[in-house]
């Protein structure tokens, strides 16, 4: 850095015969350019206006590849009647529940994993503690753990956490319910607790002895002073977790049972099994092309009013590298 | 390790009595009271499980013993031997292989071209079309499955549809054996805007002068894309590589929603059946828990390898600025 900075030289104009021509950025190269953009944008909307417009095509023309649907049906919800006849998707299955769920454990579990990162992330930036350094390094080695070899054992101990609560407390909590899903992120996660604590590693440390020096208790430091302040990190980390929780097809898979108590990505493999040619019976593609839009569309809401943060939050993880 | 204290001057209190001292101060006890929560799920869902995980790899434990029908018995290293043994482990490592020789360095290269071109065209411009090219990754997986089945399905597809406007005879995507990983690739190719917001946002970072300097000394844009941009972001670029490779390791979710029915009761579908896949069978289809720890910890150990290999070969090529970094 240091040599860099010391030997670079004021770069001095050629005299004009000896310049080479510059290649000025044109116009034309440009056009060039968002052209070939423009061409790659369309292919990367594509798929998702596809499934938009597939989604409100009767059943028999998912597979017609219209731009529009040539004939408007809607799919979502409908009389309800036997197989043979066309299908709708809320009378299916439990969708309306499906949603509520996916929308209950991704928020319950982005704010716990939030709150409970940025304590543990404070108390790592802030305290000087012994055995500060070694802890944070285990912390930093469970990020690269896979998450296949803790994942039978925790089954297992949820299971037992199950027969046990339903024998003292007549309350079944463990597998066969959706705390499992949720309850983990109480305890931090070390990927947040990674990224909030380089952030409050930027917080002034006099902004927090002048707290202290106002009588404020630790805690109160933390919930005035560093929370307040990591607000666009805090964001980034629950906006991560929502989106995680959203994507998640296997611990649903592993937990749920009932199919009342389903996420919507698996209610969707429920419906995509049942209803797909190798289903057995007629395929319903309308459904299960109208189920997976109800899955992408509220990823693409969140994406578009909080667009800063995820593209800061991706970026930011990057430059940790 | 042990913290520092104010009177660090010799001679004093020995470092054990300091550490042990350090105990006795408010800071410390209100600090572990906040990493609490960390420390208990440490140990409870993360430390215990390993152990737990590594026991069971050397033991029988499957749906017998969930159910307290027959006792848990050690089997030695008859799980790992399984391992070698097992026709559908080598299918899986191989499928596994494959699918992340395609997907890596396709997404790697994809988006490094995508974010070379958006630097193109200016801030604004390059904005919008950034977002655009984000928007496939926020397409939740089990929905991405869901494409796989739709949009590459054989001649009503509408890939096949595109290729025959130009020519092609697509194929049978979803059904021949060896186009699967190909396309599970493609569409993964398609979601690459985590990959390429990390470049951009690194290919920003490349201070300008640089450029300059190289232009004056007659440096072609070419060599100047080997010798400056490259190296400059090849921290980023270990990085994304590192993060694809993991994910490619535990790819699973894109598989198992396009092409493992819930119902049934085989893996037959060995085209796509990925090492994630197949642990996931063996442990809560099959309930073979033993079996599939030893599955676990033989990922863990490729992950731990490649990680490792990586680190390494960092050392050599990536080029951190203002120095090393640990």
């Amino acid at each position: 850095m240091s040599i860099v900075e010391q030997a670079a030289p004021i770069p001095q104009a050629a005299p004009w015969w000896r310049r080479r021509p510059q290649p000025k950025r044109s116009w034309l190269t440009r056009a060039f350019f968002v052209v070939l953009l423009l061409f790659l944008s369309v292919i990367f909307l594509y798929p998702l206006e596809w499934l938009v417009a597939a989604a409100f095509k009767p059943r028999g023309d998912t597979f017609d590849n219209t731009f529009l649907p040539t004939h408007w049906a809607w799919n979502f919800t409908g009389p309800n009647r036997p197989q043979p006849a066309v299908q709708y998707l809320f009378n299916v299955a439990p969708v309306g529940h499906w949603i509520f769920n996916s929308f209950r454990i991704s928020f319950v579990g982005a704010f716990a994993v939030m709150l409970s990162s940025a304590l543990i992330a404070f108390a790592f930036a802030y305290f000087r503690f012994p055995m500060r350094n070694f802890l944070f390094a285990i912390l930093l080695a469970t990020m690269m753990l896979p998450n296949e070899v803790t994942m039978i054992p925790v089954y297992l101990l949820w299971n037992h956490v199950a027969t046990f609560t339903q024998d003292h407390f007549h309350y079944r909590i463990g597998t066969g319910t959706q705390y499992p899903l949720w309850v983990p992120n109480l305890f931090g996660s070390p990927f947040y607790i990674f990224l909030l604590r380089q952030f409050f590693m930027g917080i002034p440390r006099d902004y927090f002895e002048a707290a202290r020096m106002d009588g404020d208790s630790f805690f109160s430091m933390w919930r005035r002073i560093a929370l307040p302040l990591a607000k666009p990190a805090l964001i980034v980390v629950f906006i991560f977790e929502v989106q995680a929780k959203w994507f998640d097809l296997m611990n649903p898979l592993i937990y749920l049972r009932d199919e009342a108590t389903f996420t919507v990505p698996l209610g969707l493999k429920l419906i995509v099994d049942k209803f797909n040619l190798a289903g057995g019976s007629v395929p319903e593609y309308q459904v299960i092309v109208a189920g997976t839009l109800l899955l992408v569309l509220p990823m693409i809401l969140l994406f578009a009013f909080f667009q800063k943060y995820f593209i800061r939050g991706i970026a930011v993880q990057g430059r940790k590298g | 390790m042990s913290s520092v204290t104010v009177n660090g001057i010799a001679p004093g209190p020995s470092r054990a009595r300091r550490w042990l001292s350090s105990f006795r101060e408010r800071e410390t006890w209100w600090a572990y009271l906040f990493i609490l929560p960390w420390i208990f799920g440490f140990l409870v869902l993360t430390l215990g499980p390993m152990i737990f995980s590594a026991y069971y790899s050397f033991t029988n434990y499957g749906v017998q013993q969930i159910a307290g029908i027959s006792p848990t018995k050690g089997v030695g290293f008859d799980n790992y031997r399984q391992l070698l043994h097992d026709p559908y482990v080598a299918t899986a490592l191989k499928n596994t292989l494959v699918y992340g020789l395609m997907m890596v360095p396709g997404r790697l290269i994809f988006a490094l071209f995508l974010a070379l071109i958006l630097m193109r065209v200016g801030q604004r411009l390059g904005g919008i079309f950034r977002t655009i090219f984000y928007i496939p990754s926020i397409t939740p997986p089990v929905a991405v499955g869901v494409l796989v089945l739709t949009l590459f399905n054989g001649p009503f597809g509408i890939v096949d549809k595109a290729l025959g406007y130009i020519g092609i005879n697509g194929p049978y995507w979803t059904t021949e054996p060896h186009w699967i990983k190909p396309t599970i690739a493609l569409m993964d190719i398609w979601a690459c805007g985590g990959t390429m917001v990390i470049l951009l946002a690194a290919l920003y970072g490349v201070p300008r002068h640089l450029y300059e300097a190289a232009s004056m000394d007659g440096a072609s844009k070419v060599r100047q894309f080997f010798n400056i941009t490259l190296p400059m972001i090849s921290p980023a670029l270990f990085f994304c590589f590192i993060i694809l490779t993991l994910a490619a390791l535990n790819q699973f979710t894109v598989a198992y929603t396009a092409f493992f029915n819930s119902s049934q009761s085989t893996a037959t579908n060995s085209s796509a059946l990925f090492f994630s896949v197949y642990l996931f069978l063996q442990a809560f289809r099959y309930f073979n828990m033993g079996f599939a720890s030893a599955m676990a910890w033989l990922l863990f150990a490729i992950s731990m390898t490649i990680t490792g290999i990586n680190i390494l070969v960092t050392r050599r090529f990536v080029f951190y600025q203002g120095g090393a970094r640990s």
